[in-house]
């Protein structure tokens, strides 16, 4: 799939939803037009963007929170699945961007696809998610599926775990600034807590 | 150094609303008072980056987290704890136990204690050793300054044993 055909059904399906972005997806996710609750984790700790989402999930129970990270990113805090699952929030939903690259620093495999190229064994994380206790798990390879289970894997019992195949940037792949992060996490943080 | 229920205790007086957390020996004997209290709620995370991402979430919701790892845990954790305090500016309160600090035969060899107080300079993080009985009541005192003035903080609990 094309990852901003996706983010663009994500976005024409989110209504009150949290919607926490990062590394790739946060850069493609500044196409679109800005919602109050969307906050692009940029700049960021790697693989920290679930477990900010947790926080919010945690804190703010009435709300929906979707956290997008990419496949690279969830290698880097695999233990974060557990957690969410220990904690298992019903009002969360991880979306994984899965390319099986570093995209944003310019497209080397990451150590889950040098596996499936090894052996022909595809790491499957949302295997492990449902392993690891989430509610829901699924893998989605077509835009068509896609589009058809995004808004109920929005509003599912969570925690929800969908892995969503996407085809890796090749061209203005970094990372994209949306601005100044003190200033933006404080008018977010109010947002949340204004209207919580 | 403290008791569990004097620990949960110090928390509860401050308004600390969740702790995120890895245990070690000492504040592991700490979980059973935190997990029966109704009013705090300990949240376990698989590895102490986590911690500081998840306290930066509860932050952003309105809850008063704080992290609760060991020193060792402190040097895993720094990109996470950079991003959260400096990046984001967030001022999150971290209660860091000081591995074999009042028992430095305990461990031979282990270099904890020569790193922690570095690292936390290195940080930028505005510290308040506890070591002995005495600067117990500096907990609350340090994490009131802290939340009043807007500033992340630490609280180095010195510890007896690995």
């Amino acid at each position: 799939m094309d990852l901003l055909s996706v983010l663009r059904t994500l976005h024409d399906v989110r209504t009150d939803e949290v919607l926490l972005t990062s590394m790739g997806n946060g850069r493609e996710w500044q196409q679109f037009e800005p919602h109050p609750l969307d906050f692009v984790h940029v700049p960021s700790s790697m693989g920290q963007t679930q477990s900010w989402g947790l926080g919010i999930a945690i804190a703010q129970p009435s709300r929906r929170v979707v956290a997008c990270c990419g496949d690279g990113s969830l290698l880097m805090n695999l233990g974060s699945l557990v957690t969410i699952a220990n904690v298992a929030p019903a009002n969360f939903t991880l979306l994984v961007f899965d390319n099986g690259v570093y995209e944003v620093t310019g497209g080397q495999s990451t150590p889950a696809s040098n596996i499936d190229q090894l052996i022909g064994q595809q790491i499957g994380f949302a295997r492990l998610a449902e392993e690891c206790g989430f509610r829901h798990t699924e893998r989605i390879t077509t835009l068509d599926e896609w589009q058809r289970r995004a808004e109920t894997l929005l509003k599912s019992v969570g925690p929800v775990c969908a892995v969503l195949e996407v085809a890796p940037q090749t061209k203005d792949y970094s990372v994209r600034s949306p601005g100044r992060p003190k200033e933006r996490v404080r008018e977010f943080a109010a947002t949340l807590q204004e209207s919580g | 150094m403290y008791n569990a229920d004097e620990f949960v205790q110090e928390l509860l007086t401050v308004g600390v609303s969740h702790i995120v957390s890895v245990p070690d020996s000492t504040l592991g004997e700490w979980y059973p008072a935190m997990q029966q209290s109704d009013e705090l709620s300990l949240i376990q995370v698989c590895r102490e980056g986590e911690a500081w991402a998840v306290a930066a979430g509860l932050h952003v919701g309105g809850a008063s987290p704080v992290v609760l790892i060991q020193c060792t845990g402190l040097f895993e954790s720094g990109d996470a704890l950079r991003n959260a305090i400096h990046d984001y500016g967030l001022p999150l309160f971290g209660i860091i136990g000081y591995r074999s600090y009042l028992n430095q035969s305990s461990l031979p060899g282990d270099t904890a204690r020569i790193f922690t107080e570095p690292i936390l300079d290195a940080w930028q993080l505005n510290t308040q050793l506890i070591d002995t009985p005495e600067k117990k009541p500096l907990l609350a005192e340090h994490y009131r300054t802290c939340r009043t003035n807007g500033h992340a903080g630490i609280a180095l609990i010195a510890e007896g044993r690995a």
